[in-house]
C-alpha cells in the first residue's frame, strides 16, 4: 500500500535517510527500529507530510504523495508526546478531527462515543487532558487519532512514556485495536522487545538505512548481519574461518587449541572465509558432566552468574579467555541450583543452533 | 521551617517600607482637609468631588483611555505576529533587522523615540492628535508585548500544531483553533502590559501630541510641575487603587488556577 | 505562502516606518542647520534636487557645536555619572533585598515577589511626583528629622541631586531585585553548606560563591537600572534643580523651550551613539545567561 521508492532525506550536512526503498503491506502491523538517529521518526514524519524527501517519492495505494499537505493526507499520527489539546476536553479532543471534515453532528457524536468505548475511556469524556493519568492520556491520543478512519496510522514511541507494566498491557491493548479496526499501523520505537511483541514486520534501521525487514521470529531466529543479530536480543558472536565440510555445511576454525565448530548454513561460503557464528544463549546447553553426542563442545568455568528470576544467564570463560554467554531456564527452586561460581561446567550446542554471517 | 534571619528580616523590612511608605502618604494626604499637602488638617473626600468636576483633568482621562485601548490592542496584533514569525518563521531577507527593530525599542530613550516619531509625523504632514499618539503607542508596545510572547511561544509543543494539521486543519485553522487558545495567557498578559505602558507613558506622547488631544500624564506633568497639590493626590490615590485591585485580582485568579491544576493532577495519578 | 508573506510584511513594514524611517529623520535633521521657519531646519529633503546636492549641503556644525559647547559635555558626562552612581546605589539597595527574598520561605515568595512588581504597574509619574512632597523644604522628611531633633534647619533635598538619586533608586528598584532574585533563587544551598564544611566563614562563603553565581543577575539587573537612567527626563525634571544636567532633560529643552530641532536631533544621535555600547554588553551577558541555562 505505502511506497518508498529511493527516498532520500538530508538536514543540511546531515544524511538522515539514505536511498531507501521498501513496501508497507495493506492492514500489517509494520514496526520501524532502530537506535535514536537512526532516520525512524524522520521516516514517519515523512509518511504524515511533515517533512518531503529531498529525493525520491512516497507513494500511498499508488499515488505520489509529495504534493499532499499534512491536512489532506488519509494518515493519522499518534505522536510521542500524545499532543493533546490542553483547552479542550478528551471529548472535544476526539471530535477535533471529524469536525474538520464537515460532518453532520450526530455522526460525531457517534463516532466519539464508538472511540471511547473502544479505548474504555466513557467515563473521562468530559475531562481535560491534565486531568488524567497518562495511561489514559495514551489511549485518548490514540483514539483521537483512529477517529477519522485513517487509511494508515502512525505511532510515533507510542509507549515510551508509559512505565513498563503499564506498557506490556497496552502492547496487546494495541495490537487487539489494530486488529478490530483492520488500520495499517506503522510503529516507531527503539525498544526491540516492543517491536517483537506488536509487529507483524519489523525493519531494522540504522544510519538512514534499513538493515532488515522481516518477520519477528525470523529477525531474531535468522539476523542477516551482525548488526541485527547484536541489536535484537542477547547473542554470542564467533569469529572464526568457514571451511566446507559437507551440502551446506561448514567447520569454523575459530580459537587456537579448540576443535572447529559444526555449523550449518544455506548461504555460500568460500574455503577460507572469515565469517561470524551468532548463537542466541539459549540454544547453549549447560552441563555439569561432559554430554556425548553434541555437534559442538567446549569446556570453561563459570565467571559470573546473572539470576533473572525465570531464567539464569551463565558467563563461561573458556581457556582461552573468551566468554560465552549460555541460558538455562530456573526449573527448580534456587536452593538447588547446578551451578555455581568457579564451577567448571561443560557447553553444547548443535550444528543448527547459530546463524553464520559474512563479514 | 526555617526561621529568617534577623539581617534579611531587616532588609526585607526596610526595603518595602522605602517602596510602600512614600505611596501610603501620598494616599492618606489625598484626604486631608488643607490645601496645604503638607498639614493634616482633618478628614475630607473634598479634593476628590473637585477632582470629578474638573472637565480637563476628566477630558485628559478619556483621551487616555481611548489610547490605551487602541495603540494596546492594534499593538497585541502586530506584536504576536511579530513574536510568530521570530520563533517560528524560519529564515527570511532581513530577519536580523527584523528582531534588531523589535528589540531596540525596549531599551530607547524615550526621547529619542518621541523626538523621532514627531520629526515623522511633521515630515509627512500628518497632524497631531489621538491618531498620532496611537501609532507612537502602537509601535514601542508590539515589541513589549512581542517579546512576551514570544518567550512563551519558545516553549509551546509544537507537536500539537503538527498534531492539529494532521487531524485535518488548514495552517491558519491550526493557529486559531489550537495555537491562540493555548497561548492566550501571554497574549493577554502582552495586552495589558501594552495598556498600562500606554497609560503611563508622558514623554513620548508629549512629542507626538498636538494641542487638540492632551493625555492624563501630560496634564498631571504640568499640574505637578507647579508643585504638589491635594488634587493630584487623589487622582494618584484613584489611580493606585485601580492597579492595585487589578494585580491583586488578577494574581488570586492565577493562584486558584495553579491550585486547582495541581489538586486536578494529583487526582489524575491516583486514578 | 502568501500566508506567511502577510505575516512577516505587515510588522515589519510597521517597525520599518515607524522605527527606522525616523531615525533616519533625525539623523538627517542632526545634519541641517537651524531657520526660523516651520519646520524650523534646512535643507529639505527634495528628490528633484537629487541625492548628491542634498548631501552638499549637509554639515557637521551641529556636532561641531554640541563638541564645542561645554553645555553638552558636561550634560552628557554627568548623565553618565549619575546613572553610574544611581545604578550603584540600586545595586547596594536592591541586592539584600532580593537575596532576602531568595532566602524566605517559599510560601512568601510568590507574595515577596508581587509586592515587588506592584509599584512597576502604578504609574511612573505618579511615583516620582510622591517624592516631591516628601523631600521638599517642609515636606514629611524635614517634618520628620526636626521632630526627632536629628536637625534644626530644614534640609534642601528637592531640586538636588540627592532628590534625583532617591528618585532612581525608588522607581528603578524592580528592575535591579527581578534579575538578581531570580539568579539567587536558582542558587543550591547545599554548596554554601558545602563552602562552609570546606572552612570558609559564612562571610567568604558569600564572597567566594553567592556573590560569583549571581553575577550574571547582578551585571544584567545594572543593565536595566544604567541604560534607562541615561536617558531619563521625567526624574531630573521634577526632582531636579536647574544644576542638575542631564541629557534627557537637555534634548526636551533644546527641544521644546529652544525649538531648536538641528541640535535636539544632535543631542539625540550622541546619546544613541553612547548607549550602543551598554547595549552590546547588555546583550552579551544575556546571551551567555542563555547559553548557560541549555
Amino acid at each position: 500500500m505505502i511506497q518508498f521508492q529511493n527516498v532520500t532525506k538530508r538536514f543540511g550536512e546531515f544524511t538522515a535517510i539514505d536511498d531507501l526503498t521498501i513496501g508497507i503491506y495493506e492492514k500489517e502491523f509494520f514496526a520501524l527500529l532502530g537506535p535514536s538517529g537512526c532516520g525512524k521518526t524522520t521516516m514517519m514524519r515523512m509518511l504524515a507530510g511533515f517533512e518531503s524527501p529531498t529525493e525520491g517519492a512516497i507513494y500511498l495505494a499508488g499515488q505520489d504523495m509529495a504534493p499532499v499537505p499534512p491536512n489532506k493526507r488519509a494518515t493519522n499520527m499518534m505522536f510521542q508526546s500524545y499532543a493533546l489539546f490542553p483547552h479542550l476536553s478528551i471529548w472535544e479532543n476526539i471530535a477535533f478531527g471529524l469536525k474538520r471534515e464537515a460532518m453532520p453532528k450526530h455522526d460525531i457524536r457517534d463516532r466519539v462515543d464508538e472511540m471511547l468505548r473502544l479505548t474504555r475511556l466513557e467515563k473521562f469524556a468530559s475531562r481535560k487532558p491534565h486531568q488524567i493519568s497518562g495511561g489514559q492520556r495514551q489511549r485518548v491520543a490514540l483514539a483521537r487519532s483512529l477517529a477519522k478512519h485513517p487509511k494508515l496510522l502512525l505511532l510515533d514511541e507510542p509507549l515510551g512514556a508509559l512505565d513498563k507494566k503499564l506498557r506490556q498491557d497496552t502492547q496487546f491493548e494495541l495490537m487487539d485495536i489494530q486488529e478490530k479496526t483492520g488500520t495499517t499501523f506503522v510503529i516507531v520505537t527503539h525498544d526491540q522487545e516492543e517491536a517483537m511483541t506488536v509487529a507483524s514486520r519489523v525493519a531494522v534501521m540504522d544510519h538512514g538505512k534499513i538493515i532488515q525487514v522481516s518477520t519477528p521470529d525470523r529477525i531474531y531466529e535468522t539476523p542477516n548481519s551482525v548488526y541485527v543479530a547484536d541489536f535484537i536480543g542477547e547473542v554470542n558472536i564467533i569469529d572464526g574461518v568457514a571451511t566446507p565440510n559437507g551440502p551446506e555445511s561448514y567447520a569454523l576454525t575459530w580459537q587456537d587449541g579448540q576443535a572447529p565448530l559444526n555449523v550449518t548454513s544455506p548461504h555460500t561460503f568460500s574455503d577460507g572465509q572469515k565469517a561470524h557464528l551468532a548463537i542466541r544463549p539459549e540454544k547453549v546447553t549447560i552441563n555439569a558432566e561432559k554430554p556425548t553426542g553434541v555437534d559442538n563442545l567446549v569446556q570453561g568455568k563459570i565467571l559470573d552468574i546473572a539470576y533473572l528470576g525465570n531464567i539464569s544467564t551463565y558467563h563461561v570463560e573458556l581457556p582461552s579467555g573468551a566468554v560465552i554467554k549460555a541460558q538455562s531456564a530456573n526449573t527448580r527452586r534456587i536452593s538447588r541450583r547446578a551451578f555455581t561460581w568457579e564451577d567448571t561446567v561443560w557447553l553444547s550446542w548443535t550444528a543448527t543452533a547459530g546463524v553464520l554471517l559474512a563479514e | 521551617m526555617r526561621r529568617m534571619s534577623w539581617f534579611n528580616t531587616v532588609s526585607l523590612t526596610l526595603g518595602f517600607a522605602f517602596l510602600y511608605v512614600p505611596m501610603l502618604i501620598l494616599v492618606i494626604y489625598s484626604f486631608n482637609e488643607s490645601k496645604l499637602v503638607t498639614v493634616w488638617a482633618g478628614f475630607s473626600t473634598k479634593w476628590y468631588g473637585e477632582l470629578l468636576q474638573n472637565e480637563a483633568f476628566l477630558n485628559a482621562a478619556w483621551v487616555t483611555l481611548k489610547v490605551a485601548v487602541m495603540s494596546s490592542t492594534i499593538a497585541t496584533v502586530l506584536g504576536t505576529m511579530a513574536a510568530y514569525v521570530l520563533v517560528r518563521g524560519g529564515r527570511f531577507m532581513g530577519r536580523t533587522l527584523f528582531s534588531g527593530m523589535i528589540y531596540a525599542p525596549l531599551v530607547m530613550p524615550e526621547v529619542i523615540t518621541g523626538l523621532s516619531l514627531l520629526l515623522l509625523f511633521i515630515g509627512i504632514g500628518l497632524d497631531r492628535g489621538v491618531m498620532t499618539i496611537v501609532l507612537a503607542h502602537t509601535t514601542f508596545s508590539m515589541c513589549y508585548v512581542s517579546v512576551v510572547v514570544s518567550s512563551r511561544l519558545v516553549t509551546f509543543d509544537k507537536s500539537l500544531e503538527e498534531a492539529a494539521l494532521d487531524l485535518g486543519c488548514s495552517p491558519s485553522e491550526a493557529f486559531r483553533l489550537v495555537t491562540l487558545p493555548i497561548i492566550a495567557p501571554a497574549v493577554i498578559s502582552g495586552w495589558l502590559l501594552a495598556f498600562t505602558l500606554s497609560l503611563d507613558d508622558l514623554v513620548i506622547a508629549s512629542f507626538t501630541s498636538g494641542p487638540a488631544a492632551t493625555t492624563l500624564p501630560i496634564k498631571i506633568y504640568s499640574a505637578v510641575r507647579l508643585g504638589v497639590s491635594p488634587e493630584i493626590n487623589a487622582l494618584s490615590t484613584l489611580m493606585i487603587a485601580i492597579v492595585t485591585l487589578g494585580v491583586i485580582t488578577a494574581s488570586l485568579v492565577n493562584k486558584r488556577q495553579m491550585v486547582r491544576q495541581k489538586r486536578d493532577a494529583q487526582a489524575a495519578e491516583r486514578g | 505562502m502568501m500566508r506567511r508573506f502577510f505575516l512577516i510584511s505587515v510588522p515589519y513594514v510597521w517597525l520599518l516606518a515607524l522605527f527606522l524611517v525616523p531615525f533616519v529623520i533625525v539623523l538627517k535633521i542632526s545634519l541641517s542647520d537651524v531657520e526660523l521657519a516651520r519646520p524650523p531646519y534646512t535643507p529639505h529633503f527634495d528628490w528633484a534636487t537629487g541625492v548628491w546636492a542634498f548631501l552638499s549641503e549637509l554639515d557637521f556644525e551641529n556636532f561641531t557645536w554640541l563638541a564645542e559647547d561645554d553645555l553638552y559635555w558636561k550634560a552628557y558626562l554627568s548623565s553618565f555619572k549619575i546613572a553610574l552612581i544611581s545604578t550603584l546605589l540600586t545595586l547596594l539597595v536592591g541586592y539584600p533585598m532580593a537575596y532576602a527574598m531568595a532566602r524566605a520561605p517559599s510560601e512568601w515568595r510568590a507574595t515577596l515577589m508581587m509586592l515587588v512588581i506592584l509599584p512597576f504597574w502604578t504609574s511612573f509619574l505618579i511615583r516620582v511626583y510622591a517624592w516631591m512632597g516628601i523631600l521638599s523644604n517642609e515636606g514629611f522628611l524635614n517634618q520628620f528629622l526636626m521632630w526627632t531633633g536629628v536637625i534644626s534647619e530644614p534640609l534642601t533635598i528637592l531640586n538636588t541631586n540627592t532628590a534625583v538619586y532617591i528618585g532612581i533608586v525608588y522607581t528603578y528598584l524592580p528592575f535591579m531585585i527581578l534579575p538578581i532574585y531570580a539568579a539567587l533563587e536558582r542558587l543550591d544551598e547545599s554548596l554554601i553548606e558545602a563552602a562552609e564544611d570546606l572552612g570558609c566563614s559564612r562571610l567568604s562563603a558569600f564572597w567566594l560563591v553567592t556573590i560569583p553565581l549571581s553575577k550574571t543577575g547582578i551585571i544584567a539587573g545594572s543593565f536595566l537600572v544604567f541604560i534607562p537612567v541615561l536617558g531619563e527626563f521625567v526624574i531630573p525634571s521634577l526632582l531636579g534643580g536647574s544644576d542638575t544636567l542631564m541629557i534627557g532633560k537637555v534634548l526636551w529643552e533644546e527641544f521644546f523651550s529652544n525649538r531648536d530641532w538641528p541640535v535636539a536631533s544632535a543631542v539625540a544621535v550622541v546619546l544613541l551613539l553612547l548607549l550602543i555600547i551598554p547595549i552590546v554588553l547588555f546583550q552579551r551577558n544575556q546571551q551567555k545567561q542563555q547559553e548557560a541555562e541549555q
